[in-house]
């Protein structure tokens, strides 16, 4: 049982950690289109 | 189409809910292996989701080499990394169910060893798009990635044609299946694929808009040069 909590928890932590990767990206994207809309 | 982005996101999100459901709780308990088998409804899913993602990046691919559209580039790029994610997670969960299964995480067995090399060739790829400042990068990586897609046939076909440690395929393979445990799989599968197709989607926006703050930032640092002189 251990193995196949160990296996499924892997799966959502590793998509969750892309998701958040990718969501901090696109923060970032939309900070710096903020700035040159200021420009 | 923010709406249907957002209805397809929570049909996949109820998708893989109920997924989990069948896998965890209706799928019958598999007589030899036990608990571990379960393992399957997420490894296999991953697996296919991992191949149709570097299909796409091997289609998109060949199209920007033929038309040299910078889209077909940036589709290319998001199927890759959104691959590579799948890949790992096929790497990681392969060898927790082979520890309690086969006594050991990992042999050098030829489907095993394919997938390693099949994830080391899009990392390189995902390394050569990040790294190179070359205008050549997007020609030298699609043609990266069209002789890279060689190795998913070789990976699926392995075990087909060569007697390995892998388990062989128990639908198509001559093997028998409870009805129960077929419906928890294909519902995994289809969840897994349309959240694949999700996220490789987002990426994809993402590369869009990411393309475009470079452009206007390059052609804001040219106006100020100019303005400047």
């Amino acid at each position: 049982m251990n193995y196949l909590f160990a296996a499924y928890a892997a799966t959502w932590i590793i998509h969750i950690a892309y998701l958040g990767w990718l969501a901090r990206r696109y923060a970032r994207l939309r900070q710096e289109i903020e700035e040159l809309k200021k420009k | 189409m923010r709406y249907a982005f957002i209805i397809f996101a929570l049909l996949t999100a109820a998708l893989l809910s109920y997924g989990l459901y069948q896998a965890l709780v209706v799928a019958p308990t598999e007589q030899t292996m036990g608990d571990v088998q379960r393992i399957f409804y997420y490894h296999v899913p991953s697996a296919w989701a991992a191949f149709c993602l570097f299909f796409v990046n091997l289609v998109a691919s060949i199209w920007y080499m033929v038309r040299r559209n910078p889209k077909a580039d940036a589709l290319a790029l998001a199927a890759a990394e959104v691959g590579v994610v799948f890949c790992t997670i096929v790497l990681v969960t392969g060898p927790i169910w082979a520890r309690p299964v086969w006594g050991i995480w990992w042999t050098w067995d030829l489907r095993l060893t394919l997938t390693l090399v099949l994830w080391l060739i899009y990392v390189a790829y995902l390394i050569l798009r990040k790294f190179s400042t070359s205008g050549q990068t997007p020609v030298i990586a699609a043609v990266l990635a069209i002789f890279g897609a060689l190795d998913v046939p070789l990976v699926y076909f392995s075990i087909w044609f060569f007697r390995t440690q892998h388990p062989q395929p128990v639908m198509g393979g001559g093997g028998s299946i409870d009805p129960r445990m077929l419906h928890a799989f294909f519902i995994n599968l289809i969840a897994f694929s349309c959240f694949g197709a999700l996220v490789c989607w987002s990426r994809y926006r993402f590369e869009i808009a990411r393309r475009e703050v470079e452009d206007r930032q390059a052609l804001q640092g040219m106006m100020e040069a100019g303005a400047s002189r």
